[in-house]
């Protein structure tokens, strides 16, 4: 047992820190977020260059080989610094898919594009009427000579208005909720049939509707095994889900700093309103929480690659429900702490609190979670 | 980063499971595990079985009768202990007083006292609060005076924990009512229960029990040899003990033994026509509080790991374990008494003592999970309120 990280992960650490330091203080954030597709094309060119793109893939796809760990390391930074830039869609979620399920082949066409950041990737699975069920899939793809037809529709897809391919998820078999009978195909987002309708979430990264209306696909387009799915999917998420809990770890992380020098810089009554009692415990419960939050977060990195599928789940869920609860009471309390100036666009703070939000309520919420884990609980 | 256990800490869990296993006696484990607290003799028997191994005095050294263990091993053996579950050493005697001998302590006094702490033959109490000081410690006033080779010692202390089963007390008291602060004029001695001068009275606690005490030294004599350290200097020494183990803050091994309890009674108990432990809302509060356990099991960890790279520098993270621990500790039992449900409400206790012949009115495990969750309000109050640890975070951890 140890917490320690090795020496390449404290230059990995270092070096993304490093980077976004240089690049992407606050109001350069904003520059971005006021590009085309609300994000850096020029700043995923630097991740590119620093490995970070390759980061989970196997080497002989260009990648790293990274862990668990390397992942935590790398969202805790970009958590820190509210980053826009689409990695937890293209590397994280569709990343995982085509690194778990993905042929030799397959893996060789697309991942070195992927960790030149050339490519972009979209996850497309959720559908409007599942909420967070994995296995409430609509869309269905028909078998033709030599393929499928694919027709659906696909909900608030992270990023999936730049994606260049999309990882859709449709039926080739079962009823509304199987987890049997679920495929997941590569799909060219330019193909005849699919259309997107792209906006922004309410943290201001982006996301798409995506129709899918006879959409024409080889045979080769298979991600995985015809009607095997649903565990890639469900690892997916799992992947996604120990992701943006660091991320949301090192969104807390600012948000207790912000609020700590606010604290003692703010003069109310001739004095910083930081030596009031009722605030110093406030900012001592917002403390436990971002600790109590990051040792989940922790937990879920070393998790993520359990084999035992039902001990993986579990812990899982866990970090999701106990980062989220976390996240929840530092950005609220975050903001309280500001007072007014804590509700206003211009400043920081609120868009710290904009991002965990948008977490919470992806890859299932807390509630979901919870509900999840209480059936095996008794 | 690694969560799992060495080989070696994984076969040190199973010799520490097997040996509570074999060795703690029927009785006793059958009061412990219907949710009975331990009574004085079952936590005496306990101890010296745990002595004879060389494990009660769990976090000495070796040279003073400790196993000599690691943080981890100590962490592993206590959650053996709470979850078994079996009593618990007596913390005065193996957490206080023991590392505060070891550290400040003549060679005479270790010899004398260490010993008889580990082994339970003395049984001590801790004499620090007073009416006019509780979280405020350094008002204590309690007064000795020097009198030759003795300070006579006159005052009062409260909230005495067991002072009643107590063979001896540490105490700490005024020597110097002129000093410049009032922490320098305090000197921590070591008081023998049967000095004549001390009168013990008893506070019934609001679970009905007698633990907690009333202490008065009425002209009690006692000799300078009992004192640690210098004179004057008894803060010091305070200060150290109250900072000074921390492995067992957080009392997993309790909270996650409540839990476990907490299961097991709702399957017994039925609601809305299944049992409890199928119930949504019960689960759900379950799930909750399992999520909650696992993080803190984590930071924990991460304590015991900085320990273990050797960061000496008291660690940020150890107020989480406190303020957390306790919470959880709090939330677990209350989750056991509300299995109960209406029989979660009679006080049976008399009853039982008085073995009749009649059938047993109700399941004593409900009245149990009832008394110790009412004993266990006193977590975030003992050792130093809750609401003092936040005030003591803010300033040394946050910089306010």
């Amino acid at each position: 047992m140890d917490f320690d990280l090795t020496e390449e992960q404290r230059l990995l650490r270092d070096s993304v820190d490093r980077l976004l330091a240089d690049h992407y203080a606050f109001d350069k954030r904003r520059a971005y977020l006021a590009e085309p597709e609300g994000w850096s094309r020029a700043m995923w060119s630097r991740y590119a260059e620093l490995g970070l793109l390759g980061l989970p893939f196997d080497e002989r796809h260009g990648g790293f080989g990274g862990g668990g760990i390397e992942l935590m390391l790398v969202m805790e930074a970009f958590g820190r610094a509210l980053v826009l830039e689409p990695y937890l869609a293209t590397i994280v979620l569709a990343g995982t898919a085509l690194r778990l399920a993905g042929s030799d082949a397959q893996q060789a066409a697309l991942l070195p594009g992927v960790a030149d950041g050339k490519l972009l990737l979209a996850f497309a699975h959720g559908e409007a009427q599942a909420r967070y069920d994995l296995s409430d899939v609509l869309t269905t793809a028909r078998p033709k000579a030599d393929g499928w037809v694919l027709d659906g529709a696909k909900s608030v897809v992270a990023h999936g208005d730049s994606a260049d391919r999309l990882i859709v998820s449709a039926r080739t078999g079962g009823e509304r909720n199987d987890e049997g009978g679920i495929t997941l195909f590569l799909v060219d987002a330019q193909a005849n049939g699919v259309a997107r309708r792209a906006y922004a979430l309410r943290d201001g990264t982006r996301a798409a509707e995506i129709s899918l209306s006879g959409v024409e696909i080889g045979a080769d387009a298979v991600l995985g095994t015809v009607g095997g799915g649903f565990s890639v999917i469900e690892r997916v998420v799992e992947a996604g889900i120990a992701a943006v809990a660091a991320e949301a770890v090192g969104a807390m992380e600012t948000m207790q700093a912000m609020t700590l020098e606010y604290l003692k810089t703010r003069q109310q009554f001739g004095k910083p309103i930081g030596q009031n009692q009722a605030l110093q415990h406030r900012a001592t419960e917002m403390f436990v929480s971002l600790e109590q939050g990051r040792s989940l977060a922790m937990l879920a990195a070393m998790m993520v690659d359990e084999p035992d599928a039902a001990e993986r789940a579990r812990n899982l869920a866990m970090a999701k429900i106990g980062v989220g609860q976390a996240a929840r009471f530092v950005s609220q309390n975050a903001v309280q702490l500001h007072g007014g100036i804590g509700m206003t666009e211009e400043y920081a703070v609120g868009h710290y609190f904009r991002r965990v939000m948008v977490i919470e309520h992806s890859l299932g919420d807390t509630a979901h979670h919870l509900s999840r884990l209480a059936q095996t609980a008794g | 980063m690694d969560l799992s256990l060495s080989p070696d800490e994984s076969a040190f869990r199973d010799e520490v499971r097997g040996f509570i296993r074999d060795q703690l006696p029927d009785e006793i484990g059958e009061r412990m595990r219907s949710g009975h607290s331990a009574r004085k003799a079952d936590i005496v028997a306990w101890q010296r079985i745990l002595n004879k191994k060389g494990w009660a005095a769990y976090s000495w050294p070796e040279e003073w009768g400790g196993p000599g263990w690691s943080a981890v091993q100590r962490m592993i053996f206590l959650e053996e202990i709470q979850g078994a579950p079996a009593p618990e050493v007596n913390p005065f005697n193996i957490t206080m007083l023991g590392p505060v001998l070891i550290q400040f302590g003549s060679p005479e006094q270790k010899a004398r006292f260490l010993p008889r702490a580990a082994n339970l033959d003395d049984w001590w109490c801790q004499g620090f609060s007073e009416p006019g000081a509780g979280s405020d410690l350094a008002a204590l006033k309690t007064a000795a005076r020097r009198e030759g080779d003795e300070y006579v010692v006159n005052g009062q202390k409260i909230w005495t924990s067991t002072a009643h089963q107590a063979d001896w007390c540490f105490v700490l008291v005024r020597t110097d009512p002129h000093a410049a602060k009032r922490q320098e004029g305090i000197s921590f001695v070591l008081i023998d229960m049967k000095t004549p001068g001390i009168t013990v009275r008893p506070i019934v606690s609001i679970d009905g029990s007698h633990h907690l005490n009333e202490v008065f030294f009425d002209e009690v004599r006692v000799p300078v040899a009992m004192r640690i350290g210098e004179e004057n200097k008894g803060w010091d020494v305070a200060k150290f003990l109250l900072g000074n183990e921390r492995t067992g803050i957080a009392r997993l091994g309790k909270s996650k033994e409540r839990v476990k309890f907490a299961k097991e009674k709702a399957r017994e108990m039925r609601a809305h026509g299944r049992p409890l432990s199928e119930d949504h809302e019960f689960r759900r509060r379950i799930a909750q509080l399992e999520t909650e356990l696992k993080s803190l099991e984590i930071t924990q960890l991460r304590v015991l790991s900085a320990q273990k790279a050797g960061e000496g520098r008291q660690d940020p993270l150890t107020a989480v374990l406190k303020l957390k621990g306790t919470e959880l500790l709090q939330a677990t039992t209350e989750l056991a008494m509300d299995v109960g449900g209406p029989l979660s409400m009679p006080d049976w206790a008399d009853e039982l003592e008085a073995l009749s012949n009649e059938p047993e009115l109700g399941p004593v495990w409900a009245t149990e999970a009832t008394r110790s969750y009412l004993f266990l309000r006193a977590a975030s109050i003992y050792g130093g309120t809750n609401e003092i640890m936040k005030n003591i975070v803010s300033k040394a951890v946050l910089g306010l």
